[in-house]
């Protein structure tokens, strides 16, 4: 009766589909107010004075300002930079200044209109040259919230034997996670006071510590519960933070629930995006395409407040070599302030941009060397026993070579190169064809010594009425979490997979398992499951009791819980002794176990207009392990799909810092038309520290069509791009460049 | 959201008679067809203590009537609609791709003719293909009937030349005196659908003896504050056979007759690069 | 005014420019209905009326008096799922969920029509209802599989 491996339907997804799933704006809470946000409109500057008209009913409004806060005014992450409620100091624009709570929605944002802020505003900075050429300090005094240096053999030596020497500059810029529902939480006062909140969120202990802080309160008086969550991919990770500081405070001052769901316009502008970047690249190279240097030079775009940036960059610089062996490599990276709203989390967290960099590079070498990319990459690709740039020795699960295999023999790849060159050089026909090739790895779990940090804990619990429940403060946010917890619990268990159920995240209920982030949550959490689920089962075999019917589970229930209402079985994240990291060198195993997907992208530019339609995508993803197939490829399809939106479409347009195409008519995700067909290899190749040999599944899928996308449309238009997104105009322009240079 | 229902007035007529009354009467009234532009903006908050003229009891304005002359598209017919008649279909075929195109199926069951020509958006999709059909648009008001060619009807970005009080009732296709020997409808969007058009195109032109271009008409969207007819280009290839020569200058004459600008959507570069290349396959054959 | 929703005849005496995805979830009780967006891009708050699919978000209740809505709750119930709500849980057609509901009406409406079950079609008649978790081919396959008469069945 195992459960692992099968495609278990999804947990929760009667109640989903049937419209009974509550997510926080189809909460009805009596007496409830709606709480908006007065936002800054200017840069960066000072706050000279608030004015609210004169005749407009502000007694049937509570307000809640800097002053009102009882504990500290920040947003507790990683610094204590960010303010919650900006208070004289602006440094950014819809900085959060003022809230506002009424029983009416519309009236509660009519009221904005009504309010004057003056400003002293100060001349911006807004581009990472300019933070970098720290034209304005704003952060300590050089605007660098981190910067990170790896070293490995020794680099000028590489040069020195080179054969090859090849560089190049790659940028890529916002992207908006477009959940579809937008960021919203409620708050009440319970009347023992404790402050609780509910809503859309991936992350119920970061929004508890968060609380903590902001009310002075014991942890034990703040209480947190997640609701249906229409979406996340990061930007439900640290966001929720923000706005559920602001329910409770309202909340608070109101002495009655007030809920904040942002709409569109709001949500878009104001909250977090992914990190823009520029990566350079300088790449020596023997004779045969072997790499014997690579020097990479990493810079991001932090925004206002440091927020996650330490790690997106910590993420993105690990992952900048791509999944190949060389002797010598250097990573400096550095991510800046700039007075624009802070970035943060976005699935890839950071890798996305680096192994958009160093694949697109690995054309470049291709072309420079002239050898084709496929043969460049089986050279330099990661094996057992393979070295990586922080001198992580790679003993098991490597499966680069057989996802690249796979995915060019399925797709075609060798075959299509010759036939499309030729095609291209017909000027008759109405298209330009291209396909390119990409290959990524991807750590699972937090960075470094970072779950050692976090400590997670999880557990499994039976009632005295007989219900097995994960505990786990991993949110369901439609990656599967639910099924999979299950699924993995069922069968540590040797129960059947109904009889599993997931306790909802509630800081009074469950233990704090981590964020739901870093595709973490199967590796590590659902290994803290497994375990849990193990102790269970030893303590019952102790009693000589084997689950074999429902009965056998009442007799459980009554063995271990004896007069109390339920047993926990909670077990605590435990470093496996083997993994050595060293935070101050960037030396060690900067993750358990990586995962790998190489895709191959088939696409036809049209010669009238430079669109990009693409026909196929072909990709083989090795996950370890797929807990529930359908579930996984559900994972690498979506994932992807962002992928296609972040090569081709997404274009965050920034005026004056601030996002001014913030709605879906115009920031354009990809429709069902605009994503293709796409052809799914799920490799296994076990991990024996994850549970069934499972690694990470979330974000993998995001960092292959970049690179693979944009290779073919340099292939198809005969063009070098090396910026995303590859949009029409850009193309074109590239096209009149090239035009212009021969 | 931020619309305030309580502050709206709204009349609720149940016959164009009596919705040009109440116009007539109140002329700051906003006309309301199938409010899907005009409610996005009202969901953001702006247009809270409006009065609305609901135009949905106003049966007799979403007939659609073929006729020995032409169609007669009643104002409040849906793209939809419009989409799915048959004489539209067999002789309007530019003006259903046109309605195909404009947002999805949801959009499409919703938005109608008339309030996309009231809207009078530079992005409007349908507009090229009226202006290629010469579309004729009758209006209303308590100041009597009017008929205007549609190319009379747009004043400017989000402007016509309606007056106070002033209803469209229907639109007039006429049928084309003879078959053209080639059409084309194109948009290009900002995705492969559901899009705001970067440049939208609708071109007929009938091939004569020899090869002599007897009738052609082009047309644009989202090239200027209002779609036009490229008149000039027209102009340089009616009486002429298709050359190189005459195809070069009808190219370049494209750009007298718009102006596109560089926005959030795309450039002015690609719009006319874009625009060129539709014409030039158009007028070449091979689009 | 007097609504049909659902088979039952309801009425609402509130203010007629309320938007009908209020009415469905603030008077009606209906919050299966989602808002994406309020721009009629996103598609999650699609219901049917007098059978075809629209964005409730941008319709005040008003126009729409005297006709017959369809939500999401007309569909199933979780313990008896309609065929095509038993083809998304085969195919994996939910993740998230949030635009699922706006899915499953377009989705009606096509097969009701007599809409085909080849994919190109499929994605043509879902290209008003954004999806971002599902990359849209296990919905594409959820509805093909509904068009073809299957809902659930055996597990793979």
């Amino acid at each position: 009766m195992t459960s692992v491996g099968v495609s278990h339907r999804r947990k929760e997804g009667p109640e989903k589909l049937c419209g009974l799933a509550k997510y926080i704006d189809d909460l009805s809470l009596p007496g409830c107010l709606h709480g908006v946000t007065l936002r800054s409109t200017i840069n960066c500057g000072t706050i000279k004075s608030i004015d609210f008209e004169t005749g407009f009913p502000w007694q049937e409004y509570v307000r809640v300002s800097a002053m009102d806060i009882p504990g500290r005014n920040l947003v507790a992450l990683i610094e204590e930079d960010q303010p919650l409620l900006a208070d004289r100091k602006v440094m950014h624009p819809h900085e959060p200044i003022l809230l506002l709570a009424h029983p009416d929605r519309a009236k509660a944002y009519e009221a904005l209109k009504h309010i004057r802020v003056q400003y002293e505003a100060l001349e911006p900075v807004l581009t990472m040259e300019d933070s970098l050429a720290v034209k304005r300090a704003l952060y300590k005094e050089n605007n660098v919230f981190k910067s990170f240096l790896i070293e490995k053999g020794d680099i000028v030596k590489g040069f020195e034997s080179a054969r090859y020497t090849v560089e190049g500059e790659y940028r890529v810029w916002h992207q908006e996670q477009a959940y579809i529902e937008n960021n919203g939480m409620a708050a009440w006062v319970e009347p023992d006071g404790t402050v609780t909140v509910q809503g859309s969120m991936q992350c119920p202990y970061y929004i508890h510590k968060a609380l903590v802080k902001i009310f002075g309160l014991p942890e034990e008086k703040i209480r947190v519960i997640q609701s249906a969550t229409g979406g996340g991919f990061g930007g439900k990770e640290e966001y929720p933070s923000m706005i559920a500081g602001h329910a409770a405070l309202l909340a608070w001052k109101a002495k009655k629930p007030v809920k904040i769901v942002y709409d569109r316009a709001e949500d878009m502008p104001a909250t977090t995006k992914r990190h823009p970047a520029i990566v350079r690249h300088k790449t020596a190279l023997d004779k045969n395409g072997k790499l014997l240097a690579q020097d990479i030079d990493v810079v991001m775009d932090g925004g206002a407040y440091a927020t996650l940036s330490s790690v997106v960059l910590s993420r993105g610089t690990l992952h900048a070599a791509g999944p190949y062996e060389c002797p010598n490599v250097r990573v400096r990276s550095r991510v800046v302030a700039t007075n624009t709203p802070p970035n943060g989390a976005f699935r890839g967290f950071g890798a996305p941009q680096t192994l958009f960099a160093v694949e697109l590079h690995m054309e470049k070498i291709a072309r420079a060397v002239k050898i084709d990319s496929l043969t460049l990459r089986r050279r330099n690709l990661w094996k057992e026993g393979s070295t990586t740039a922080t001198g992580q020795v790679l003993s098991e699960s490597v499966g680069a070579c057989e996802a690249l295999e796979h995915t060019v023999k399925k797709s075609g790849y060798v075959r299509k190169v010759k036939e499309y060159a030729s095609w291209n050089r017909n000027a008759k026909k109405k298209t330009w064809k291209g396909v390119g090739l990409s290959l990524v790895h991807h750590g699972a779990g937090f960075t470094g010594s970072g779950e050692v940090y976090l400590a997670s804990k999880a557990g499994l619990s039976i009632t005295e009425d007989g219900r097995l429940q994960v505990l786990a403060a991993s949110t369901e946010i439609g990656q599967g979490t639910n099924t999979m917890f299950s699924q993995i619990a069922a069968d540590a268990l040797g129960v059947p997979f109904d009889w599993v159920e997931v306790e909802n995240p509630d800081t009074k209920f469950v233990p704090n398992s981590g964020p739901t982030v870093a595709s973490r949550t199967t590796m590590v959490v659902g290994g803290l499951v497994r375990r849990a689920a193990l102790a269970m089962k030893e303590a019952l075999a102790k009693e000589g009791l084997v689950l074999k019917t429902p009965s056998d589970v009442k007799k459980a229930a009554k063995l271990l819980c004896g007069s109390e209402p339920i047993r926990r079985f909670i077990v605590q994240y435990e470093k496996p002794a083997e993994i050595v990291w060293d935070d101050a060198t960037y030396k060690g195993d900067a993750y358990g176990a990586y995962a790998y997907a190489a895709l191959v992208a088939d696409l036809e530019i049209d010669k009238t207009t430079f669109e990009v339609k693409i026909n196929k995508l072909t990709t083989a993803q090795d996950i370890g392990k797929a807990v529930n197939p359908l579930l996984a490829e559900g994972q690498i399809i979506g994932g992807t799909a962002q992928g296609v939106g972040y090569a081709l479409l997404e274009h965050c347009v920034y005026k004056d810092g601030a996002m001014v195409n913030g709605q879906f008519t115009n920031y354009i995700i990809p429709t069902a038309m605009d994503t293709p067909a796409m052809d799914v290899k799920i490799v296994e190749k076990p991990y024996s520290r994850g549970p069934f040999g499972a690694k990470g599944v979330g974000e993998l899928p995001m960092d292959t069509p970049g690179p693979a996308i944009a290779a073919a449309v340099n292939f198809a238009a005969g063009v070098w791009i090396t910026e995303l997104p590859l949009l029409p105009e850009r193309i074109l322009k590239a096209i009149n460049e090239t035009q212009g240079q021969r | 959201m931020r619309g305030a229902p309580e502050t709206m007035a709204v009349l609720r007529p149940k016959s164009g008679a009596e919705a040009v009354k109440l116009y007539g009467q109140q002329t700051k009234a906003v006309p309301l067809a199938g409010g899907t532009d005009f409610m996005v903006l009202w969901n953001l908050g702006l247009l809270n203590g409006r009065t609305i003229l609901d135009l949905s009891g106003v049966r007799d304005w979403r007939k659609i009537a073929a006729a020995r002359t032409g169609v007669l598209v009643g104002s409040l017919a849906t793209h939809a609609e419009i989409g799915r008649h048959p004489t539209v279909r067999a002789e309007f075929p530019l003006l259903v791709s046109a309605c195909a195109t404009i947002g999805a199926a949801q959009i499409q069951n919703r938005g109608t003719l008339g309030g996309n020509i009231a809207n009078a958006s530079p992005a409007g999709d349908t507009f090229p293909s009226l202006l290629v059909y010469e579309a004729v648009v009758r209006t209303v008001s308590p100041r009597g009937k009017r008929k205007l060619p549609i190319s009379e009807v747009f004043a400017g970005v989000k402007r016509t030349t309606l007056g106070p009080g002033e209803l469209i009732e229907a639109v007039e296709l006429p049928f084309l005196d003879k078959r053209p020997s080639r059409r084309l409808f194109r948009k290009v969007g900002t995705r492969l659908a559901q899009a705001i058009s970067k440049t939208v195109a609708a071109g007929i032109l009938r091939l004569g003896k020899g090869g002599v271009v007897e009738d052609f008409r082009f047309a644009l969207g989202s090239m200027a504050p209002t779609a036009v007819r490229l008149t000039e280009a027209e102009s340089a290839v009616v009486g002429f056979k298709l050359t190189p020569a005459v195809v070069d200058e009808a190219c370049r004459r494209l750009e007298r007759s718009v102006s596109p600008i560089d926005d959030i959507r795309s450039t002015r570069e690609y719009r006319l690069e874009v625009s060129r290349n539709i014409l030039r396959s158009f007028l070449e054959g091979n689009q | 005014m007097k609504l049909k929703v659902n088979g039952k005849s309801r009425s609402f005496a509130g203010a007629p420019f309320k938007r009908l995805i209020e009415v469905l979830r603030e008077d009606f009780g209906l919050t299966g209905t989602k808002e994406g967006c309020g721009e009629g891009e996103c598609g999650a708050c699609t219901v049917l009326v007098d059978g075809e699919p629209v964005n409730s978000c941008l319709i005040p209740v008003c126009s729409v008096e005297g006709r017959r809505i369809e939500t999401v709750e007309s569909l199933g119930n979780p313990g008896k799922l309609s065929p095509l709500q038993e083809a998304f849980m085969e195919r994996g057609g939910a993740q998230c969920g949030i635009c699922t509901p706006g899915m499953l009406m377009t989705a009606t409406a096509w097969i009701k029509g007599g809409g085909s079950a080849a994919p190109g079609a499929i994605r043509e008649c879902l290209a008003g209802n954004l999806c971002r978790c599902t990359g849209y081919q296990h919905i594409v396959d959820s509805v093909a599989r509904a068009v073809k008469g299957k809902g659930g069945g055996k597990r793979r």
